[in-house]
């Protein structure tokens, strides 16, 4: 679960970590009263799951509360980096001396934390990465240990700071990590960390919540919860509704697999055929009949499909229960595509058998099916 | 250096979780396959017995009554942290974590744990590890494995059935198959796999499977490039279609930033003397013009 700006920052608020003056606003006549408020220049920032915002205008500045107005009008509503923008955040405009970076990332490598800093904030860290990676100073934090106070000091001083703002910026990270492991953090990032005349203040805020965490978290799905639509697309929001795995993608052959690399394997291949895949939908282990016809009827719908590739290998998974969801969802649709199924493993006999009575013919072989799929299509 | 253990015929295994649907499911086909399973685990079910096997409530109890040496465990993930810790105090090694949806925090703490006392962890979110034709400790089909040649480490499970599917048919079988799992976090990688494959004299050849995500099998494939590897091998990587930022069904499958896309780890393979094959059914025919 990504958090929007405004979120993390609150979460931000409750760890201590010191943020901008600032609400967030739905309308402009909100936005007005909010700069008003903070009686100061304001920025006015769209709230949206995606980075690099800023570059694509999705930030503005506003002088006097009817600028805020005027700046949250244009922003909302809007898109930015294709995404529309509902709420905007409407924030102390700080005067900045520099900008640095702070964040707490999971590192699969090390298999822990890692403490991340540089003193080249307010870009993303990746282009830092590319660019000059000897600036980014990283910390890996043994899980059993934590973080403690001087490995902090170190880190920031590292990037250069010294005096009481070395002993802030320590203290920021603390917080920062305590943020990360009591609210399992996939990633959390302050960036920028601005240096202003009054000191350190959190300009931006990243919060990333592992997923399998989540239930541990109902107080952050009560508070926030709607944000983690807002990257989706209208038939991914569908998908989830229906509980289904499922990626949309720009082709026309629907694809449906059981699970996550197989059916990222069976996308390649039909891309290797020369077809181009409509979406990627995995049924999971042990998929029951209902669910198989959920995802057939699912992609069925989808005007953009013009045949469908079912790609089953039975483990738990069962090929008859398959092969039932298969022709429960003919037998519910209003306009059949042509399909092609793949399916080998357990109960395979019973299950090809009930495709063949039903006039549907089951393939062996992945690449062939492949092949017969992209050729039903005109192989476009 | 990490040691690894996996399984063999004298394995012998305790289920934690063993009255759930998928315990007492896979218990059944594992016992048809011929593992050891010698006691089962359940908190409150002490005393009954699933497919004849005896269920204590502790996994004390059950190293009281038995000689156990690894465990697999199919407790539901808010759980699952406790009964990998009941399984590392009882010194039990391997630790196979079939569990999907485990919190990354608890994944780090008990792969940090694991490592400390020298246990490993195959999982969580992975079909487990076979000695084919001795020992399943997982959930993977028997029937598309049979004894021979071929290692196989893996990211994914029905992909790993595929291809293993296709070497069994071409005639060259495998000796081990280890499913690293699907999570970010996972106690084993491939290098700590491919270690233990150098050593294994039944293992003339590895199959590599990979996802797009994280930097495993780059790293894997420098390991490979220093020589920590001499076998053959040959490798397989799923998502090239991927889009960035979105999450292909495993938790550990996006790719963020530059980092992890199938091509780079496509290539990095390659640079590393890997065969790398276009289709999973390339695979088995890659393998069969490195070992004749």
């Amino acid at each position: 679960m990504r958090l929007l700006e405004w979120e993390a920052k609150s979460v931000f608020r409750d760890y201590g970590i010191p943020v901008p003056e600032g609400r967030v606003a739905s309308t402009p006549g909100e936005a007005r009263i909010i700069a008003e408020e903070i009686d100061r220049p304001v920025a006015v920032k769209a709230q949206i799951p995606v980075g690099g915002r800023g570059k694509a205008g999705g930030i503005l500045f506003a002088e006097t509360p009817e600028e805020a107005e005027e700046a949250a009008g244009r922003l909302l509503g809007s898109r930015v980096r294709g995404v529309e923008v509902k709420e905007v955040l409407v924030e102390r405009r700080l005067a900045l001396e520099g900008e640095l970076y702070l964040g707490v990332a999971v590192d699969r490598g090390s298999r822990a934390y890692t403490a991340l800093a540089t003193s080249e904030g307010g870009v993303e860290i990746e282009e830092v990465a590319a660019r000059t990676p000897e600036r980014i100073i990283r910390l890996t934090i043994d899980p059993l240990e934590g973080l403690r106070p001087h490995h902090a000091r170190w880190l920031v001083k590292q990037i250069g700071l010294v005096g009481r703002r070395m002993l802030e910026a320590a203290d920021i990270l603390l917080r920062l990590y305590r943020l990360a492991v009591e609210m399992d953090a996939e990633l959390t990032e302050i960036n920028p960390l601005a240096l202003t005349p009054e000191g350190l203040t959190a300009a931006d805020a990243r919060l990333n919540v592992d997923d399998n965490a989540l239930f541990r978290h109902r107080d952050l799905l009560e508070r926030f919860g709607g944000s983690e639509l807002l990257g989706l697309t209208q038939r991914e929001r569908e998908a989830r509704r229906l509980g289904l795995t499922y990626v949309e993608l720009d082709g026309e052959i629907g694809v449906i697999g059981n699970g996550a690399g197989l059916t990222m394997a069976t996308l390649d291949t039909v891309q290797l055929y020369g077809g181009r895949p409509a979406n990627f939908l995995d049924l999971g282990g042990g998929a029951p009949a209902d669910r198989v016809e959920a995802a057939v009827s699912f992609l069925l719908t989808d005007p953009k499909v013009e045949a469908l590739f079912i790609n089953i290998l039975g483990g738990i998974t069962r090929c008859d229960d398959v092969a039932r969801g298969i022709i429960a969802a003919r037998e519910r649709a209003g306009a059949w595509k042509p399909v092609v199924v793949r399916m080998i493993g357990t109960r395979e006999e019973e299950g090809r058998r009930l495709l063949e009575e039903a006039g549907i013919h089951c393939l062996d072989s992945m690449e062939e099916a492949a092949e017969r799929v992209v050729s039903l299509i005109g192989g476009r | 250096m990490r040691m690894v253990r996996f399984v063999d015929a004298e394995t012998r295994a305790v289920v934690q979780g063993i009255t759930g649907r998928q315990g007492r499911f896979h218990t059944r086909l594992m016992l048809e396959y011929g593992t050891k399973i010698v006691a089962g685990v359940t908190p409150g079910k002490g005393g009954e017995t699933v497919e004849g096997v005896p269920v204590y409530d502790t996994v004390a109890e059950a190293l009281d009554r038995h000689q156990v040496d690894a465990s697999i465990i199919f407790v539901p993930a808010p759980y699952a942290p406790d009964a990998v810790y009941e399984a590392l105090d009882a010194e039990l090694n391997p630790i196979v974590v079939i569990t999907e949806g485990i919190p990354l925090r608890d994944e780090m703490e008990m792969v940090a744990r694991a490592m400390r006392r020298g246990i490993t962890i195959v999982g969580p979110n992975t079909p487990g590890v076979i000695k084919v034709g001795e020992c399943k400790l997982g959930i993977m089909p028997a029937r598309v494995f049979t004894r021979g040649r071929v290692g196989v480490i893996s990211r994914s499970g029905t992909l790993t059935y595929e291809i293993a599917d296709h070497i069994s048919r071409i005639g060259l079988g495998e000796s081990t198959c280890v499913g690293l799992g699907g999570d970010p976090i996972t106690g084993l990688d491939f290098i700590d796999a491919l270690r233990w494959f150098e050593e294994d004299p039944e293992t003339e050849a590895v199959v590599l499977i990979g996802e797009i995500g994280g930097d495993a099998e780059e790293r894997a494939a420098d390991f490979i490039a220093e020589g920590g590897f001499t076998k053959p091998a040959v490798a397989y990587i799923a998502g090239r279609t991927a889009k960035p930022g979105k999450r292909m069904g495993h938790a550990g499958a996006i790719i963020q930033g530059s980092r992890g896309t199938a091509q780079s780890k496509m290539e990095a393979l390659e640079a590393a003397g890997v065969s790398v094959a276009e289709r999973p059914s390339d695979v088995a025919r890659l393998l069969k013009a490195l070992l004749g």
